[in-house]
């Protein structure tokens, strides 16, 4: 089996949310549906000197989708064998005409992609576009980057040109499910379980 | 921000639509009845995927559109179509991407086109007040009776006052178009039709660089020039100035994709000066400088008494290429030691010397830093120094933009490859004639920032005091506007809550026309409103990007059918031009493609590598990169300052501006307004060591917010989620007002008051608060804006020289709401 992943580039992304938006757009998404959050992170201090400041501060961005996982969590517990993941690409997917809406794998989810539609009345979340990837596309999210900072192809071929990182703050643990992704990390980056910093727009994922 | 009347009003034309578009197969009727205020599409739901799964689905065409509003870029949209709606939104997927030769991609607000397009907001027929003016109450009337008011007005008020009483107002809803244009407004086809009918009021100067442009143009003459942000890639040192491409100009075609390929090719150190720790920076600086707002003057001082006390400065360019550094090229009616040495070093009028200690106190910067700053910049060549607008949106900007170029010239990078001027970074442009929109036959021009003056006071508005042009003083006030995709009339002009007093007064301003696509705040305020199309809706040539080394022209065809009553603005115009007796002169027997058609073919006569018109409708983005490679400002004069002298009047770059200190003499000014012929840090009125700060301890300064180009897609209800309105303050100064992240905050001053939630972070600096404009302004009943829209906030006193919009001088307090 391929399996397909997604390469994010934190060394360049500026946090404009193109990726979060043309998904939104094509998946015609609603106000609350988010297939793609971008995670502001950031901590640090000032200190005081007289009439001046000194800052020892820092902040970057994360843009993450499904992470499409090897063990992907939302799978095994979902009742209806809606979510399922792809023997042909890897890409974990729900089928909408099977799930009954009951949130299970939105609980499991360590980062947050599955989301309930409650207009659809079922579970919603990135499917790598599989579809596109089929034509020979990559994800809108992808071509949409004005910085170019993200990328999809087989996890060999971005280990092998990316590397193997797949977790920072404020990201859980890459052991739990085995995200397939890899992450080019910002030179603020902060290790998985940093208390430094903290999620600085809760309320935009 | 929308007003109950307009909204059920567009809650009847929702039932009527739906019904006739027969999309309730998507969703129940409770949830369509709801679109207004939680789904931001009434029109169509079914998405682009979920389309490609249905065989029945009508054939998809894809047809290039762009997208025009003012960020600075500008971005080909491929607008797929189906059964005559928009479906979704992509951008420029050709050739193969690669730098040089690469895509536009559009950023998250032109992948949120379609919700524009088909948004709640939209005007849909003419509509005339019926209410008080700004109450927001409309009736609809007839596309003949709204012209034929507006054309009766129009005749009535300059039979009575004088074509002086009519004005254009500033607007930048569409700058990117040809025939839609909009700014500069002498460019649009109200100008020409205008023009037509005895002329217009001008206005000189924009809400984006006033008081750059008015400073620089005594530096270096004219516009300053930068060169290319892509010429990033020759230099050894980036010096930013706030200059936050990556929050302002985010188009993966524009200034922040060339920064980022630039900067990794000449792997050149980047010092971010500003008060926020902005996207820009980000973990991509290699140093990061906050300062305090409106002090960059200071800084400036500061690093040039280091320069000048280590000899670090470029002595041989200042001798030969500047006027006025030190006694040696001072001119001769200037004061002795009114040079800029003597400033520096304390030998000048005040005597006191700008030492590092002294700038740190100012600035809030550490001593050492700045010495170590000045070292670095003196020592590492070329280097690049920019420029952002921000610096100069001040009380003091026309100075403060002077002292970041003074940075450059005193360090000898202009005119050279990987330096700069110190002004915003350049680039290159496809050179590509406009619609002609003839002469206005009347000289008299007031600042844009002036018009609420010159409807309130205009007669007693004089040259030497208000900055009045072509005549000694205004004769006549302001009767009658023009508001041509337009939110300055309100959300966009400083101090809202004079504007609207002053629009208020019926009796001043007599009559006020707003074409729009959109019920905005301005449009509010409208006695006539006319509904325009969008760009999806019409056919234009959009272009004007700051593209570095490869700019483009793209073919904005006509997407879908025009929407309800909506008419495009060239059909307007060419309709009141009729009632105003002047409808052939107008249109000159053309349609609005006869026109695109017309100027395509004279500028491919100019220019015969253009490609025609069906080959262009094609290709849809025609890009071409600059023939003499990266764009080097001033590098003619550097080569040979006597056969190709600036168009100062000295023909040198003016250090001191004997024509400033002329101004400085006999102007007016106000009580701590500064003129001065050297590029001097001045203190201002609600500045950092103001005593209102006893009452207002807060700075608070505007920023781009990303999900908006100034107020333009601010009532798109995706993008308003994704970047959310919120005003930056820092954890010291949150804490101390018991305020966490999050919490609802009311902003105030004398001036107003607003409600918004507040983002406690790290990124800014203790003592300044942030709140990015833009947001459409939405009172209660109180008056206090409940919407986060920083002009309740901020001054209509103009900057001194410019008479410009000091948008990021202002003092607050800020509370738990």
């Amino acid at each position: 089996m391929t399996q397909y992943g997604f390469y994010i580039d934190s060394s360049k992304c500026t946090g404009c949310k193109t990726c979060q938006l043309s998904c939104k757009d094509y998946k015609d998404l609603d106000v609350d549906i988010n297939y793609r959050r971008i995670y502001e992170y950031a901590g640090g201090s000032w200190q005081a000197d007289g009439d001046t400041w000194q800052p020892s501060i820092f902040s970057y961005y994360l843009s993450i989708a499904c992470n499409h996982c090897a063990a992907p969590a939302c799978v095994p517990v979902c009742p209806s064998g809606a979510m399922h993941k792809r023997s042909e690409d890897g890409l974990v997917v729900v089928d909408t005409d099977t799930c009954i809406g009951c949130k299970s794998c939105a609980m499991a989810c360590p980062y947050g992609a599955p989301q309930y539609s409650a207009r659809k009345g079922h579970m919603t979340k990135c499917d790598g576009c599989y579809e596109r990837v089929a034509e020979g596309l990559k994800p809108v999210c992808v071509e949409s980057c004005p910085l170019r900072a993200l990328d999809f192809a087989p996890m060999e071929e971005l280990h092998e040109r990316y590397g193997n990182l797949a977790e920072v703050a404020p990201l859980p643990s890459a052991s739990l499910t085995g995200p397939s992704i890899v992450i080019k990390p910002n030179r603020n980056a902060r290790p998985v379980g940093d208390t430094t910093g903290s999620l600085a727009n809760p309320k935009e994922v | 921000m929308e007003n109950e009347s307009s909204n059920s009003l567009f809650h009847k034309a929702f039932n009527l639509d739906i019904s006739r578009r027969d999309v309730l197969k998507t969703g129940s009727a409770g949830t369509l009845a709801l679109a207004a205020g939680s789904i931001p599409l009434p029109f169509v739901s079914t998405g682009a995927s979920a389309q490609t799964a249905s065989a029945t689905a009508a054939e998809e065409r894809v047809v290039w559109s762009a997208c025009t509003v003012n960020c600075g870029s500008r971005c080909p949209l491929r607008m797929h179509v189906r059964d005559g709606e928009i479906t979704w939104v992509e951008t420029d997927n050709t050739g193969l991407d690669e730098y040089g030769n690469h895509q536009v991609r559009a950023c998250l607000r032109g992948r949120s086109m379609r919700r524009r397009v088909y948004n709640p907001d939209r005007l849909k027929y003419p509509m005339k007040r019926v209410g008080a003016r700004g109450e927001g109450k409309f009736a609809r009337i007839s596309w003949d009776e709204a012209y034929q008011l507006l054309a009766d007005n129009l005749k009535r008020i300059i039979a009575e006052y004088g074509n002086e009483a009519v004005y254009l107002n500033y607007g930048t809803g569409t700058l990117g178009g040809t025939v839609t244009k909009s700014w500069p407004p002498a460019s649009s086809l109200v100008a020409r039709l205008m023009n037509l009918c005895g002329g217009y009021l001008n206005h000189y100067g924009d809400y984006s660089t006033a008081q750059i442009a008015a400073g620089l143009n005594y530096t270096y003459g004219g516009w300053a020039a930068g060169n290319s942000v892509s010429d990033i890639a020759n230099t050894r040192l980036l010096v930013m100035f706030g200059n936050n491409p990556a929050e302002t100009r985010m188009s993966g075609g524009g200034i922040v994709y060339h920064l980022e390929e630039a900067r990794q090719r000449s792997d050149a150190r980047m010092i971010v000066i500003d008060p926020r720790y902005s996207d820009t920076a980000g973990g991509r600086e290699d140093e990061w400088v906050p300062i305090r707002p409106g002090t960059d003057a200071a800084l400036v001082a500061g690093l040039a008494h280091v320069l000048i006390s280590e000899n670090l400065v470029d002595q041989p360019f200042l001798d030969r290429y500047c006027v006025g550094y030190d006694e040696r090229t001072l001119p001769e009616g200037a004061p002795a030691n009114g040079h800029y040495k003597a400033y520096i070093l304390g030998d000048g009028p005040d005597g006191i010397a700008k030492t590092p200690a002294w700038a740190s106190r100012i600035t809030g910067i550490p001593s050492r830093r700045i010495v170590q700053l000045a070292r670095e910049i003196g020592s590492t060549k070329p280097c690049y120094i920019v420029q952002g607008w921000g610096p100069q949106r001040h009380a003091n900007g026309e100075l403060i933009s002077r002292a970041i170029a003074m940075l450059a010239i005193l360090t000898g990078n202009v005119g050279i490859n990987g330096g700069n001027s110190g002004a915003r970074e350049g680039g290159y442009s496809i050179p590509f004639e406009r619609f002609p929109t003839l002469e206005n036959p009347v000289d008299t021009s007031i600042s844009m920032f002036t018009w609420t003056d010159a409807i309130a006071r205009g007669p007693e508005m004089t040259a030497t005091r208000d900055g009045v042009r072509g005549k000694d003083k205004l004769d006549v006030p302001i009767k009658f506007i023009w508001n041509y995709a337009s939110n300055c009339l309100v959300n966009q002009h400083s101090e809202i809550n004079r504007t609207h007093e002053i629009l208020s007064d019926e009796d001043l301003c007599e009559m006020i026309v707003v074409i729009d696509n959109h019920m905005t705040s301005s449009a509010r305020y409208a006695d006539l409103l006319l509904p325009d199309l969008t760009t999806s809706e019409q056919m234009d040539f959009a272009m004007d990007a700051n593209a570095g080394n490869m700019n483009y022209l793209i073919f904005a065809d006509q997407v879908i059918e025009p929407l309800f009553e909506c008419k495009s603005v060239y059909e307007m115009c060419s309709e009141i031009a009729a009632r105003m007796g002047v409808g052939e002169a107008f249109t000159e027997g053309r349609t609005q493609e006869e026109w695109l058609r017309h100027l395509l073919a004279q500028n491919r006569r100019r220019d015969p590598d253009l490609p025609d018109f069906e080959a262009f409708r094609e290709m849809g983005i025609y890009k071409r990169q600059n023939p003499n490679g990266f764009f080097v400002a001033y590098r003619d004069f550097r080569a040979d300052p006597e056969a190709n002298p600036l168009t100062t009047s000295s023909g040198k770059i003016e250090i001191y501006s004997e024509a400033l200190a002329k101004i400085a003499a006999e102007w007016e000014l106000e009580e701590s307004d500064v003129i001065d012929p050297l590029p001097i840090h001045a203190s201002t009125f609600e500045g950092w060591d103001s005593p209102d700060r006893a009452r207002y301890p807060l700075q608070l300064i505007g920023f781009h917010c990303k999900s908006r180009t100034h107020s333009t897609y601010g009532n798109v209800a995706l993008l308003k989620a994704a970047v959310r309105q919120e005003m930056w303050i820092n954890p010291i100064d949150a804490q101390s007002r018991g305020i966490v992240n999050g919490d609802s905050v009311e902003i105030f001053n004398d001036r107003g008051r607003v409600h918004i939630a507040a983002k406690v972070t790290p990124r800014i600096l203790p003592g300044v608060v942030a709140l990015s404009e833009g947001a459409w302004y939405a009172p209660n009943r109180h008056g206090t804006d409940q919407a986060g829209s920083i002009n309740v906030l901020t001054t209509q006193r103009p900057s001194p020289l410019a008479k410009g919009n000091p948008s990021h001088t202002n003092l607050v307090e800020v509370n738990k709401a």
